[in-house]
């Protein structure tokens, strides 16, 4: 029905598409570990030595962790499974909460002591009035 | 059959059509941005800083939509010579770029608020941006190469390139840790937004839509003067 040509092209498109599609999926494999924003504390559980580098944790503020004194605030971090300490001193954005998720750039001093330089809050995907919340909250 | 399109019949439709669109584009624009600026409700942790996701999804949905219309068209018109694909692959270009620029610059202005930061390298965001570096390829090659067979393979293959960055901006939030949070509307699942909310973003999304339909058709216009003003009675 169609040209000689027309198919050749056709099967050179698809051949491109297959061959990028394939090695971008292999880049970004073997790239995982720095594509993730952040790691969860059970990851870093996991780590075996403490390197110098700057790295971001992320999970969720645990349930009346936060204390806070005049120059520094600190909280805990948990996946539910593993939990571990953070230290940080400065200001906090404004949906940083307990019980919401939250991400922490800075230095792992141990297992589980965590100097933050930054603090960014991570929100969910739910949206709703605040009515709607409290009727929720109810149930 | 699209071969064989004549210009002149094109434009009697398409030069007129612009008039009606803006008209329809003012009307669905007032009442989208009356319902998500006044009468939308806030949103119970973030309060009124939920109301740039009006502008924020609409554009980076449009963005999204506008390219992979690109890729299809090129690709078809490609395999099978269809210049007028790739004319209006051309002129829908422009406003995927902007749109592109507004999910980029709303998301920034959004992220100071709640996240604390202008800006992360995370994977959602980074993806965005290869985006909009492939639309900027890809209208760059419309001016750089002069020669209509060269223009048409190069842009075909950018759109190849950039339709693979296009699932990965989809999916980079359920497949990797982001900052970004996941999607709230979902085809499959229950959406996890409220109704009181859905309903603005769909009428703002329908607005941003019929302005890319002007933007387009505007330019596609120009398109065919120009062919017209050579003397060339088909595609």
């Amino acid at each position: 029905m169609y040209g000689k040509k027309v198919k050749l092209r056709f099967f050179f498109i698809i051949s491109i598409i297959i061959v990028l599609v394939l090695s971008v999926f292999l880049i970004l494999k073997s790239l995982e570990e720095n594509v993730v924003y952040f790691q969860s504390p059970s990851e870093i559980n996991k780590f075996s030595e403490f390197e110098k580098k700057k790295i971001r944790i992320g999970g969720m503020v645990k349930e009346d962790s936060i204390k806070a004194n005049s120059n520094e605030i600190s909280f805990v971090i948990t996946d539910f499974k593993n939990e571990i300490n953070v230290v940080y001193s400065g200001v906090v954005p404004n949906l940083f909460e307990e019980g919401k998720g939250v991400v922490a750039e800075g230095f792992l001093k141990d297992k589980n002591f965590f100097l933050a330089s930054k603090i960014l809050a991570k929100h969910d995907e739910n949206y709703m009035p605040p009515e709607v919340k409290a009727a929720l909250g109810e149930n | 059959m699209f071969k064989y399109f004549e210009p002149n019949k094109i434009f009697s439709v398409t030069s007129k059509a612009p008039k009606y669109v803006l008209i329809l584009f003012i009307i669905v624009l007032t009442i989208g941005l009356t319902e998500s600026l006044i009468f939308s409700p806030e949103d119970y942790l973030q309060s009124h800083s939920v109301r740039i996701m009006y502008v924020h999804v609409p554009a980076a949905w449009i963005t999204l939509g506008i390219f992979s219309t690109i890729t299809f068209l090129s690709v078809v018109g490609y395999i099978f010579r269809l210049k007028n694909f790739f004319l209006i692959s051309k002129s829908l270009a422009p406003s995927g770029l902007i749109f592109n620029i507004i999910a980029l610059v709303t998301g920034s202005i959004w992220g100071k608020p709640t996240w604390g930061t202008w800006w992360a390298w995370d994977a959602r965001i980074t993806s965005m941006l290869i985006l909009l570096l492939f639309y900027i390829m890809y209208l760059l090659a419309w001016r750089i190469y002069e020669n209509n067979n060269q223009v048409f393979k190069i842009t075909s293959i950018i759109t190849i390139f950039g339709i693979i960055n296009v699932p990965i901006i989809k999916y980079s939030v359920d497949w990797w840790n982001t900052l970004h949070q996941p999607a709230s509307i979902n085809i499959l699942s229950k959406s996890t937004i409220h109704e009181s909310m859905l309903i603005p973003l769909m009428i703002m999304t329908a607005a941003f839509t019929l302005f890319s339909l002007l933007i387009f058709l505007m330019k596609y216009n120009t398109e065919l003067i120009k062919i017209k003003n050579k003397g060339l009675d088909r595609l």
